[in-house]
């Protein structure tokens, strides 16, 4: 056997030349291009709903690209995601309360002022949502396995019943968000949010920044490192690179990305609730993740559109759609398990 | 405070953490023996409560439900087992705990189509309601006293089981090295499978014997599920004796916290907003006990082999 | 490739169904809680609502119902969906404070009309009302504050209450207190949906109290009133109908007689209008309303009061009909305040053995009349 010790010598992690217009990249535009087209459509046509729809596609589709960078690209099977999600979208509510009622957030040690500013609440969403990631990720990335998933759960729990007793920001029953926040551009024009197709394309935006962003670091050679944690950690530590610092920061990023969709998914419905704390929303962004392709770039918006699309017409159809998941779910996992994107555009070179 | 109000609480602690034992116990031989995650014990536990509402409203005997809620429970067991389970061991944690939560949304909408959503009543039979008088002037229902003494008879049952028996000594066998067994002639396949009913029939056990204390409703199991996902990491995951010390202390943590802590908090605030404090802290304690035990002893109180 | 294109086609689809209904329809959308525990409540207030509508003989009157299942992210979804793709005039059937908290600020600020056949948390009432939001059912303080009152005029000196910690449950207990207007021994709050009340009986036992009130709706009620029966705790009980409706009397069975309830309606209230209702209501139904089929029917005439003399399009005119209030109540006399919630009697029932050997309620007189809640000069219409 060679010494492949130089992880640039490594096949299957070399970064593949891109060819667009290849089955994979077919399918990827047809998924972004069918995804920006048709609620533009629909907007002209006059069909709010369907604008508001594919705008909550898009952001459930972020969160799953989060989430992906965890468990698909880093090995790291989180079960408390929803926790990032949450804090995200509490980030945007309580933000939203305290401009409304014009009362401060803290007083001590500093005033905090709320904020109606956009801006401001994703740059405090990521930080925050960074932070606890940071806190949670440290202690639950010294264990494995079972542990790991056990311990991710445990803590997104904590959040999710802190978040329900604590009786100012509604507890159980939530936070209505009265007004949406709004998008302050230069020379202070305003963006009208409360617009559903502006709304939508900001969501849009989001979503393809935050697969750039995946698809740049995994092209990186932190990137690399990730994949190489996954498959082989004690080979990483013999090229010198320790795993678990690699691990946090992917964790980290992935939890900011959550985050991020969390808040956007607040103002979208303008109503912020544990439930979106709670372990079986992290279940479902699991379920999103494998049913689209665990790993793949745009495994997560194929999985968003599929649950959504389910959720939407098969709900309509029966109120029991949940057990047609679980069906589907449960033959994915046994059967398909490289999910929709592994079926549309084929396998992957190292799969 | 009162010692009334304490010696009840204590009861009550103690009286949740031998229902969770027996959730925890089937949790814990599965993934002992087949290294196995299964989220879907709460659908058993889901199940054991439904079969038994049914029987007994049909039969009117509340025993001839109960057999009939653990043999149900095991009968569904074995089948996801032999259809579903198996083809899992061998795979990574992720394709067990995605095709086990698929599991869960099968059952529990499952049930609602064929119950609807509005909880079953089950009612304790005449013959266990009623209290008994305790030293300190205290009055607890025979109903829950029952259930302590069901949790102690089936713990010894468990230890006896696994450390007196054959099939015990397989389990435990398979506990220590799933393949040597294998390769000295012991029917694997039958013996997860029975270890899967086994668990099966424990979780539905007290989940009948809960739903007549409370309601018998869909997605019952899950909060359920968590305390004893909580109580196996706490006790070690494997091991029947750190279950029973896991949950006893989950139960009886949980329930104390419950009650006192918004006592404590009304000292120094509103009623109204004492309890809503002293409830988000009471449900945060048993995760954080769990950290706290964890921080000391990572892989839990218990090895899988004690 | 097919899911794509199933996507655009059911797109396609649903966009060709929206141009097909008259111009001159009206269209209602319920949001109600049809499952779960408590679900009763839901169901009367739609039945009554549907009776309602079925008495008058009209076809251009459309009711959209779906069930919200108890959860304030559910309803809200409902509504948008409502109000959006269904494009509905008129928004009714919220059953609970929380989630009519989360749904109807944003749903009247968009214009559409919300009328409340039960739900009625005091911010709507103060603060936060609105001139597209009509209660006309009661303002949650108002059946325990009668209670209040009435206990004091007959004497009970040391009283302990105790109410779910949620907004209906802290108007409850505020609203007794109000018109109490003395110390009560004890304030117990419960969580939401809670099951076991082993420790919550074992203090009223311990305190020194001569009465219990308490405001545990739906099968929280149930579950409390079996386990204060098996408890042996010998205290008379006292609440509003929220506990003691005719469908949880008789779950409850005979641990629930005696009870004193304060409730708006009675079925054996003698006018026209109630005769009507009860009789075509146990026709249609084989059982005896409750309050919220007696809310329901009301909301529903309530709405064709007003279609009699405008057309929700008209949104100034149709708001003018509806704060007219020209409808039979079953209630009899029936007005609302500045801030478009009801002023009305408040009776007193109690829990008896009916013929047929249930447990039934039997008028037994009034609580206080004229009742106006107290959040009215907070509203700034």
């Amino acid at each position: 056997m060679t010494n492949t010790t130089s992880l640039s010598k490594n096949a299957a992690l070399a970064p593949e030349a891109d060819r667009p217009f290849d089955r994979k990249g077919l399918v990827q535009m047809a998924l972004l291009g069918l995804l920006l087209l048709l609620p533009v459509a629909a907007y002209f046509l006059g069909h709010i709903y369907y604008v508001n729809l594919a705008s909550r596609i898009t952001i459930i589709a972020m969160a799953a690209v989060g989430l992906n960078l965890a468990i698909g690209y880093g090995g790291m099977v989180s079960f408390g995601h929803a926790a990032y999600f949450g804090l995200g979208g509490y980030v945007a509510g309580i933000s939203a309360y305290h401009a409304f009622d014009m009362t401060p957030f803290m007083t001590w040690p500093f005033s905090v002022p709320g904020s109606d500013n956009l801006l401001v609440i994703w740059l405090a969403a990521m930080l925050l949502c960074g932070l606890l990631a940071l806190v949670i990720g440290a202690i639950s990335l010294r264990t494995t396995g079972v542990y790991f998933i056990m311990i991710t759960l445990a803590f997104a729990q904590m959040i999710y019943y802190f978040a329900n007793s604590w009786p100012t920001y509604g507890g159980e029953d939530g936070l209505p968000i009265y007004i949406r926040n709004t998008l302050p551009l230069f020379n202070n024009n305003m963006l009208d949010s409360s617009d559903a197709l502006t709304y939508f394309l900001i969501c849009f935006t989001g979503l393809v920044l935050a697969m750039a962003i995946t698809s740049r670091m995994m092209k990186s050679r932190f990137g690399a490192a990730l994949t190489m944690a996954r498959l082989n950690d004690v080979r990483l530590a013999t090229a010198g690179i320790s795993p678990y610092p690699i691990r946090l920061v992917a964790f980290v990023i992935s939890a900011a990305i959550t985050g991020l969709a969390g808040a956007l998914y607040a103002d979208l419905n303008g109503f912020v609730s544990p439930t979106m704390l709670s372990w079986h929303f992290s279940g479902e962004l699991m379920v999103i993740v494998i049913l689209g392709g665990v790993g793949r770039l745009y495994g997560p918006l194929a999985g968003a559109v599929l649950f959504v699309m389910m959720e939407t017409f098969l709900g309509g159809v029966t109120q029991y759609w949940q057990l047609f998941l679980g069906l589907v779910l449960l033959g994915v996992v046994l059967f398909a398990k490289h999910g929709v994107m592994g079926w549309l555009a084929g396998r992957e070179r190292n799969e | 405070m009162s010692v009334t109000l304490l010696i009840e609480q204590l009861l009550n602690g103690v009286q949740l953490g031998t229902m969770l034992f027996l959730m925890a116990s089937g949790l814990t031989l599965v993934f002992g023996v087949m290294g196995l995650i299964n989220l879907a014990h709460g659908s058993f536990y889901m199940v054991g409560a439904y079969a038994t509402a049914a029987v007994t409203a049909s039969t009117g005997s509340f025993l001839i439900g109960l057999a009939a809620g653990m043999t149900a429970a095991a009968l569904v067991g074995a089948l996801v087992e032999l259809l579903v389970i198996r083809r899992l061991y061998h795979r990574p944690h992720l394709d067990q705990v995605l095709a086990t939560f698929a599991l869960i949304l099968i059952f529990s909408e499952g049930t609602r189509w064929i119950f609807g959503s509005s909880p079953l009543w089950l009612s304790p039979p005449s013959w266990l309601t009623g209290f008994v008088t305790l030293p300190g002037d205290t009055r607890y229902p025979i109903y829950r006293l029952m259930l302590i003494g069901v949790g102690i008879a089936i713990s010894i049952a468990l230890y006896l089981l696994i450390s007196r028996t054959r099939l015990g000594m397989r389990i435990r066998a398979g506990e220590s090295d799933r393949e040597m067994i294998g390769a000295l002639g012991v029917n694997i396949s039958k013996l997860y499978t029975l270890v899967f009913a086994l668990g099966a029939a424990l979780a539905g056990l007290a989940g009948a014997l809960v739903g007549a204390l409370q309601s018998v409703q869909v997605g019952m199991g899950e909060p359920v599920l968590i305390l004893a996902f909580v109580v196996i990491v706490i006790g070690g995951i494997g091991s029947i004796k750190g279950a029973l010390l896991g949950a006893l202390l989950v139960g009886i943590v949980d329930t104390l916290g419950r009650v006192y802590l918004p006592i404590f908090f009304q000292a120094f605030m509103p009623p109204s907003e004492a309890t809503g404090v002293g409830s988000a802290l009471a449900a945060m304690l048993i995760y954080i006990l769990m950290a706290v035990i964890l921080a000391f002893k990572p892989k839990g109180l218990f090895s899988a082999h004690d | 490739m097919k899911m794509i294109s199933r996507f655009g086609l059911g797109l396609l689809l649903s966009s060709s169904l929206v141009t097909t209904a008259h111009a001159d329809d009206v269209k209602i959308g319920m949001i109600t809680t049809l499952s779960g525990g408590g679900s009763h409540l839901g169901v009367d207030v739609r039945d009554g609502f549907m009776l309602a509508l079925e008495q008058s003989g009209r076809d251009d009157v459309e009711v959209l119902i779906q069930d919200d299942a108890r959860r304030p992210d559910l309803a809200r979804t409902l509504a948008n969906e409502f109000m959006q793709r269904d494009e509905v005039d008129i928004l009714t059937g919220i059953i609970w404070s929380n989630l009519a908290m989360a749904v109807v600020p944003s749903v009247v600020r968009q214009g559409t009309f919300y009328l409340s056949p039960n739900a009625g948390p005091s911010d709507l009432a103060g603060r936060m009302c609105h001139e597209n939001y009509f209660n006309v059912a009661y303002q949650n303080d108002n059946l325990h504050g009668a209670m209040g009152a009435y206990m004091r005029e007959e004497g009970y000196e040391r009283p302990i209450i105790m109410a779910p910690n949620y907004p209906a449950g802290t108007d409850a207990l505020a609203g007794f207190k109000h018109l109490y207007e003395g110390e009560v021994v004890g304030e117990l709050y419960t969580q939401m949906g809670q099951t076991d009340y082993a420790a919550e009986i074992a203090q009223i036992r311990d305190s020194d109290a001569d009465s219990l009130f308490f405001f545990l709706p739906g099968g929280m009620g149930i579950s409390f009133m079996k386990q204060w029966e098996s408890s042996g705790v010998d205290m008379p009980i006292f609440g509003a109908a929220f506990s003691f409706d005719e469908i949880l009397i008789k779950a409850v069975g005979s641990a629930a007689i005696g009870a004193r309830n304060t409730s708006l309606w009675a079925y054996d209230l003698e006018n026209e209008a109630n005769d009507r209702f009860v009789e075509g209501f146990r026709e249609a139904y084989d059982r005896t309303p409750t309050l919220y089929a007696a809310q329901g029917y009301d909301t529903a005439n309530l709405i064709l009061s007003a279609l009699e003399t405008a057309h929700p399009d008209d949104k100034d005119a149709f708001r003018e009909a509806l704060r007219a209030a020209d409808f039979d109540s079953v209630r009899g006399e029936f007005r609302f305040g500045p801030n478009q919630h009801p002023i009305q009697d408040i009776y007193v029932r109690e829990v008896v053995e009916g013929d047929d050997g249930e447990p039934t309620n039997r008028l037994i007189g009034v609580a206080i009349e004229d009742i106006q809640d107290v959040y009215y000069e907070q509203c700034q219409m």
